[in-house]
């Protein structure tokens, strides 16, 4: 498939080399010369160096025979112009990054459908949404959904006295009355799709599907339920605070903005009249100290350095606040951080690319089952993939233990009419139902794919 | 600098070397040669070689960076050529192996310079496998090995651009492998297409195909003492035309072939190019007929030799239809000229190219601009784009080390004694991969009186051209093996 992407900064770069490794045609343009010889030198794919909304450059790069088109440029603006001008020259689909918050309300519709945009993709607001649904459920480490949120799948460590050291998951199931299926299970730098004889281990880290009210009694038996949090401070008064102090606010949290400067302060403090926004540094210790950070349900560090993050939340840790999340957006930090005990990290690059590539996979396969949704797992080493079954898939009316299933692939869940099933050997798919897949090592394109 | 990756491309190439050694082994056996033997054991031999250094180097990270991509173009070219010599010399045509190793290098860079006093004695087989090399090495092999294996690495794009000659080399189609199939494509049709029209002419088929060979990969081994002189004036035109097509950008032919006719026409470089070579051909037959007369018959017949001779100078093919080195004084000097120039980037032909000389020519007026108005800013731009000014100033260092390796060469040969013409043009002749030069190396001459040194350092001399010297020279420097 062609794909023509505008913008190769941080976001540009990571979508690159994702689409890349799926085999994508891709062109990159970039104003910066630097960049595109650097992205030439690295990925197999053809740079342009120009400005990504002049139609001379759109043509050379091919745009017109493009299927995908995506701007992720610094300026909204260009985005839209240039996705603008990709449509009329014949690009199919075009998604243009826009952040601007008041670009993101209501009249984001109008220009959606006025642009022709397929798709209006905002980082800030994904990495808030996804912030937002951790904080609701603090003993996850991350939270992915499938189905509108009716299916979701929890990542949580076990801790170094967890009671299920050493249990195998057939235990699991039947000491744990509550019906939870472990999908993978992270140990090191391994990846395994555990079977029922797979023995965990403290210090593993492990997905699971449930229904929620199965979760938080599996959290509570295990002793480690957390409930949501009230008191939430955050660091650093980017967009992604914004929008997830809005979300906050909205469900009745309480919430402290730190923000070093004033004229930034004065904004949120227009935008948030509830929340409190401080203007201090938010490094200092005696501040935080003096603004509560004992007495904090969570303590999230949304500053614009990865580091400051890593380590402001490894002080908040110790301090004995309950949950800390940390922005970190180059990948090599966040190895780092996590051999430091900070397992809860997001990035808005990464939430980015993980739509983008789902979407790529769909375009890509419109005639079987299409993939809805898409999440990279484990440091890319495992998907989770959402797939919609059309009527003509092979896997239909099959017990699930019956299916010749491929290695290291693992039904997760199905949503049938908006409920979900944690799937069983006995379970079957039937046409129209939602099925949620998790792989390791293997690109799925299809439903189909995972039969052997 | 990964060793492994290295060793295990070289042997990849080599054993690609011993399938294509297969093919003049059965032209052989169709003329019931006992050549054929020798070129099957020389075919074997490549591929045991390469597939021990395959399996040796199968193990280990396939990433390749720059120097990788230097270092492996570099070696499997002399690789290439080392094996490659062995038909000529186990079959005794060529019986000193220096001799054997200039003629198969001679073949790969697309050269043409010969040290065979008398071609007669190769076989229908050897011929083949002599003029076959030009064609294989006109696109060069690894772009070739590109088009057929799935890149292991994305880096790929820097042995594309070791190998590929000119100051910038460009993609078509996002994906290496899709761009070294369609330049292949183009290439093959190119062929194909000469050797039809060729056989229009009356030309066997043997014949025709192995001036295609030679003439698309610009590289000009004749197959007649002669060379192209004996066949008719239809032939030798198609040529011609054939000669000027490959010595352009190949890129351009993609850009028609998708209906952008008019930015393949917009190209500062195929225009500076063919100006060149009519303003040369119109010189050389102004120049001939008022020196020499009617020496050949007719105004269309020195009008038909002119335009032959420029046109396989500049391209750096070097066939030949009459001696040149009986034209006066400043025809010969002005073909001694183009030798140097050659022709576009990304074209099959050697020299300098027209667009190094381009963006010299726009380097130059900018520098002067700024003597005038020293504070004045201004940017080279080609082909409609801003050129960067790292672009301008790696070209300054490779004029720069152009001149240092064209003297080094030129000292080293004329320890030979021969007179300055005969030496400075088998100098110029080898580093541009032209072929036949002036005096005793002229188009009826050959390199077989030069000594054995001065044959080894004339052979690297054109895999330096052919690879635009930095290759090469890095993989002789030891720092580039040096552990990271």
């Amino acid at each position: 498939m062609k794909i023509v992407i505008v913008g190769c900064g941080k976001i540009g770069a990571t979508i690159l080399s994702n689409l890349t490794s799926e085999g994508h045609n891709i062109v990159a343009i970039d104003s910066d010369a630097e960049v595109i010889t650097e992205l030439t030198n690295v990925y197999d794919v053809m740079g342009i160096c120009g400005n990504g909304a002049d139609s001379d450059i759109l043509d050379e790069a091919g745009v017109g025979s493009a299927e995908l088109f995506i701007a992720v440029s610094n300026s909204d603006e260009l985005n839209m112009l240039s996705c603008f001008l990709a449509r009329k020259m014949g690009a199919k689909h075009t998604i243009a990054r826009v952040r601007n918050p008041e670009y993101n309300d209501k009249s984001l519709r109008f220009m959606k459908e006025n642009l022709e945009l397929s798709m209006a993709i905002n980082p800030e607001l994904l990495a808030a949404k996804e912030l937002f649904n951790i904080l609701k459920f603090p003993s996850a480490v991350k939270i992915e959904k499938f189905s509108r949120g009716n299916l979701e799948m929890i990542e949580f460590r076990l801790g170094s006295d967890s009671a299920l050291d050493g249990m195998t998951l057939i235990d699991l199931r039947k000491n744990h009355r509550a019906k939870v299926l472990v999908c993978y299970v992270r140990r090191g730098d391994e990846v395994f799709i555990p079977n029922g004889t797979f023995i965990l281990k403290s210090g593993d880290l492990i997905g699971l599907t449930a229904k929620s009210t199965e979760l938080q009694k599996f959290f509570k038996s295990l002793g480690v339920y957390k409930k949501q949090a009230k008191n939430v401070m955050i660091l650093g008064g980017g967009k992604v605070s914004l929008y997830l102090s809005e979300m906050l606010l909205e469900a009745g949290s309480s919430v402290k903005i730190i923000e070093k400067n004033k004229e930034v302060c004065n904004t949120l403090s227009e935008a948030l009249p509830k929340a409190v926004v401080l203007n201090g540094d938010g490094a200092e210790h005696e501040l935080l100290l003096e603004e509560g950070l004992e007495s904090l349900d969570a303590f999230v560090s949304l500053t614009g350095m990865d580091e400051e993050n890593i380590l402001l939340s490894i002080f908040a840790s110790n301090q004995k606040v309950p949950k800390t999340i940390a922005k970190v957006d180059r990948d090599e930090l966040v190895n780092l951080a996590e051999r430091l005990g900070l397992d809860c990290v997001v990035s808005a690059k990464r939430m980015t690319a993980n739509v983008l590539l789902s979407y790529a996979r769909a375009l890509e396969n419109s005639l079987g089952s299409n993939v809805e949704t898409l999440y990279k797992l484990a440091d890319g080493k495992a998907e989770a993939l959402e797939f919609n079954v059309k009527p003509d898939s092979k896997v239909i009316g099959i017990p699930l233990k019956e299916l010749a299933i491929k290695k290291g692939i693992l039904i997760a869940g199905i949503i049938r009419d908006r409920k979900t099933v944690i799937p069983s050997g006995d379970d079957v798919i039937k046409a129209h139902d939602n099925v949620v897949v998790i792989a390791a090592d293997q690109g799925l394109r299809d439903l189909d794919g995972i039969l052997r | 600098m990964n060793k492994k990756i290295v060793f295990y491309t070289v042997g990849r190439i080599l054993q690609i070397e011993g399938i294509l050694l297969l093919l003049p082994t059965v032209v052989s056996l169709i003329y019931r040669e006992k050549t054929a033997l020798h070129l099957f054991l020389s075919a074997l031999i490549a591929a045991t070689v390469g597939a021990i250094l395959m399996f040796l180097n199968r193990k280990g990270d396939r990433k390749i960076f720059a120097r990788e991509g230097f270092a492996s173009v570099a070696l499997s070219w002399i690789m290439m050529s080392a094996i490659g010599a062995l038909p000529f010399y186990l079959s005794g045509a060529i019986p000193s192996y220096t001799s054997a190793f200039f003629e198969t290098v001679s073949g790969f860079t697309t050269t043409g310079a010969s040290i065979l006093p008398d071609i007669t004695v190769l076989s229908h087989g050897l011929l083949f496998w002599r003029s076959f090399t030009h064609w294989v090495g006109g696109m060069g092999v690894l772009v070739f090995i590109m088009a057929i294996f799935p890149s292991e690495s994305g880096r790929s794009v820097h042995i594309m651009r070791a190998e590929m000659p000119g100051p910038i080399v460009g993609k078509l189609v996002p994906k290496v492998r899709e761009t070294a199939k369609i330049l292949y494509l183009i290439y093959i049709a190119m062929t194909v297409i000469m050797t039809v029209l060729l056989m229009f002419g009356k030309m066997s088929l043997f014949d025709s195909l192995l001036h295609a060979f030679g003439t698309a990969g610009t590289g000009g081994f004749g197959m007649r003492p002669d060379s192209v002189g004996g066949y008719s004036p239809y032939c030798q035109w198609v040529i011609t035309v054939f000669m000027l097509l490959c010595g352009i950008n190949f890129n351009l032919y993609y850009l028609i072939i998708i209906g952008r006719f008019r930015s393949a026409v917009k190209s500062s470089e195929l225009w500076c190019y063919l100006a060149i070579v009519a303003a040369s051909i119109i010189a050389v037959v102004i120049n001939i007929t008022a020196t020499l007369g009617n020496v050949y018959d007719s105004l269309s017949a020195t009008i038909r030799h002119s335009a032959f001779q420029v046109v396989s100078v500049m391209t750096t093919t070097g066939f030949s239809t009459v001696d040149f080195n009986l034209w006066p004084e400043f025809s010969k000097t002005l073909l001694l000229v183009l030798m140097f120039i050659g022709g576009c980037a990304g074209s099959t032909a050697g020299g300098l190219k027209v667009s190094r000389l381009i963006l010299m020519v726009k380097t130059v007026r900018r520098d002067l601009k700024r003597l005038i108005h020293p504070r004045s800013v201004n940017t080279v731009k080609f082909e409609g784009k801003t050129v960067e000014n790292e672009t301008v100033e790696s070209l300054g260092s490779y004029f720069m080390i152009y001149a240092v390796v064209f003297f080094v060469m030129l000292m080293v040969v004329s320890f030979d004694r021969f007179n300055l013409t005969t030496t400075f043009s088998a100098v110029v002749a080898c580093f541009n991969n032209v072929g036949p030069g002036l005096g005793g190396v002229g188009p009826l001459g050959n390199f077989s009186e030069f000594s054995v040194h001065s044959k080894w350092f004339l052979s690297l001399g054109m895999l330096l051209g052919r690879l635009e010297i930095f290759p090469i020279l890095l993989t002789l420097s030891p720092s580039t093996w040096a552990k990271k």
